[in-house]
């Protein structure tokens, strides 16, 4: 097993010292609630022996921000989505707790999604917009919008703890398939795969950043960068652009397989919705 | 050194009207891990190719290299091997083939090819049909690493 470095300290300012590493043992618990941040890796996921949440690799400030949901920003947005939770929106007058007495009902449907349901991957941006155009008669969401960001940080926090599970077989084996030769494949002038980086190099620094694997675990995230909570998909865009690669479309096939993909390669982390990051 | 490599250029420039255009990235003659001939026939600037190694919108080499020579710079990647004293290991030859397409010299590396316009997926539009560097960037990078020495 490959020991983690963390970073113990990390002066932000320009000219200041360069960060250090140090061995440290990670352990992650929020409200009393212990979480598994590192876990034997799935046997699908053969070129890792284990598989790490990103909080591990962040530096020791941006991981105190989520050891209490109090100092975590990502809530701001959690309580917002609460609202949204009781608003009557649409032609049939109703809000999501018309039909769902509780959110936390919600509990465990985090760690199963995407999920493939008659020939398509559902991930949970579907959910809710297929909730607001069916049930409710209202304007869908915008994929990577504030409100939906808000909404799955919402619906993910009730599984909160309990570890990702995504099926990969029967149905799902198609998109898996295709979400794994995403991953490897190079794209963009800099003529890299998600894999070169999160597989190959991950617990390195590359500048001043310090590569995790890039798991999913965390998501909805909240990111210092831009002060709000980020869907997977805007993320893998930022990672594609990044690399001068042209995205593909949020919300699209492409990156729901991915979705599915990388969900599989963290089976056996604990969800951390709304996780923070920088 | 810069007085000779401007009269290479200007007997190039006579004796073909096309000599003075830098070798198109698709005619860099790799041959075993060397590039023999300057891709510009100007020599590199090592002033200018220290800034192309730092700088984050043109090589960012140190974004996965260690290097010693830059300890004013906060951030130094660990991706790749640490460029300290890299002149005592490579001659020219092999930095240029390293700069310009590192795949030819290193089998399936991250390190991205700096002198390479075609053949990739997806590029963004803005860097569609473009390499990172142009050909006097890359000499300019060669003729900066040629001074990393211990
Ligand atoms: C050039 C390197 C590089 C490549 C290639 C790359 N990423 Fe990233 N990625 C990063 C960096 C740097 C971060 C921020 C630090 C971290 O968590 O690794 C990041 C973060 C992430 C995260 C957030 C992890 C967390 O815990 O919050 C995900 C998810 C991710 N990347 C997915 C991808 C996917 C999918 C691809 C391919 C389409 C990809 N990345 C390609 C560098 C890269
Ligand atoms: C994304 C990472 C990355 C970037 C950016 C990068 N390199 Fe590299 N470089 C590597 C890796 C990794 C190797 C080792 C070769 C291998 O085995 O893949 C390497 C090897 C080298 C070597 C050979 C070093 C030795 O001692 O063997 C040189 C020279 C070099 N790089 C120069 C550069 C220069 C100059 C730039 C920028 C113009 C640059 N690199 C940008 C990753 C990178």
């Amino acid at each position: 097993m490959k020991a983690i470095k963390l970073l113990v300290s990390t002066a932000c300012f320009m000219g200041m010292a360069a960060s250090t590493h140090a061995e440290e043992p990670a352990t992650l618990s929020i409200e009393g609630q212990a979480f598994t941040i590192q876990a034997s890796a799935p046997a699908h996921t053969e070129n890792l022996d284990e598989v790490t949440s990103g909080w591990i690799y962040r530096t020791k400030e941006t991981r105190a921000l989520q050891l209490d949901d109090f100092d975590n920003p990502g809530f701001v947005f959690v309580d917002k989505a609460i609202d949204l939770w009781n608003e009557v929106d649409g032609s049939e007058d109703k809000s999501c707790a018309s039909c769902h007495e509780n959110v936390e009902d919600f509990a465990g449907l985090r760690t199963t999604l995407p999920r493939a349901e008659d020939g398509e991957l559902v991930t949970m941006e579907d959910l809710v917009n297929e909730c607001r155009t069916e049930q409710m008669g209202a304007e869908p969401w915008k994929y990577s919008g504030g409100k939906m960001t808000g909404m799955t940080a919402l619906i993910g926090l009730q599984s909160r703890g309990m570890l990702m599970n995504v099926a990969i077989d029967g149905e799902a084996a198609a998109f898996w398939e295709k979400g794994k030769e995403l991953y490897y494949t190079r794209v963009g002038q800099l003529d890299m795969s998600c894999s070169n980086c999160h597989e190959d190099n991950y617990d390195t620094m590359i500048r001043a950043d310090h590569l995790s694997q890039g798991q999913t675990n965390g998501f909805p995230t909240y990111r210092l960068k831009n002060a709000k909570l980020n869907s997977t998909h805007a993320r893998f865009k930022g990672c594609m652009k990044n690399i001068r690669a042209q995205p593909y479309k949020v919300g699209g096939d492409e990156f729901k397989s991915l979705e599915l993909y990388i969900a599989s390669r963290g089976q056996g982390l604990s969800v951390e919705t709304p996780s923070v990051r920088n | 050194m810069r007085i000779i490599g401007i009269s290479i250029a200007v007997a190039g420039l006579l004796a073909s009207p096309l000599a003075a255009e830098p070798v198109a990235p698709n005619d860099v003659n790799y041959e075993d891990g060397v590039v023999l001939a300057s891709l510009t026939g100007v020599a590199g600037d090592p002033v200018n190719g220290r800034d192309v190694f730092k700088n984050r919108k043109l090589g960012n080499c140190l974004a996965c290299h260690v290097n010693a020579e830059m300890p004013e710079e906060s951030f130094h990647g660990e991706v790749g091997p640490e460029l300290t004293g890299v002149a005592d290991r490579w001659e020219q030859q092999e930095l240029r083939a390293i700069v310009a397409n590192s795949k030819m010299v290193f089998d399936g590396t991250i390190m991205p090819a700096f002198y390479q316009d075609t053949g990739y997926e997806r590029p963004l539009k803005d860097f569609d049909g473009k390499s990172i560097l142009t050909a006097q960037q890359v000499e300019d990078v060669i003729a900066y690493l040629q001074t990393l020495k211990e």
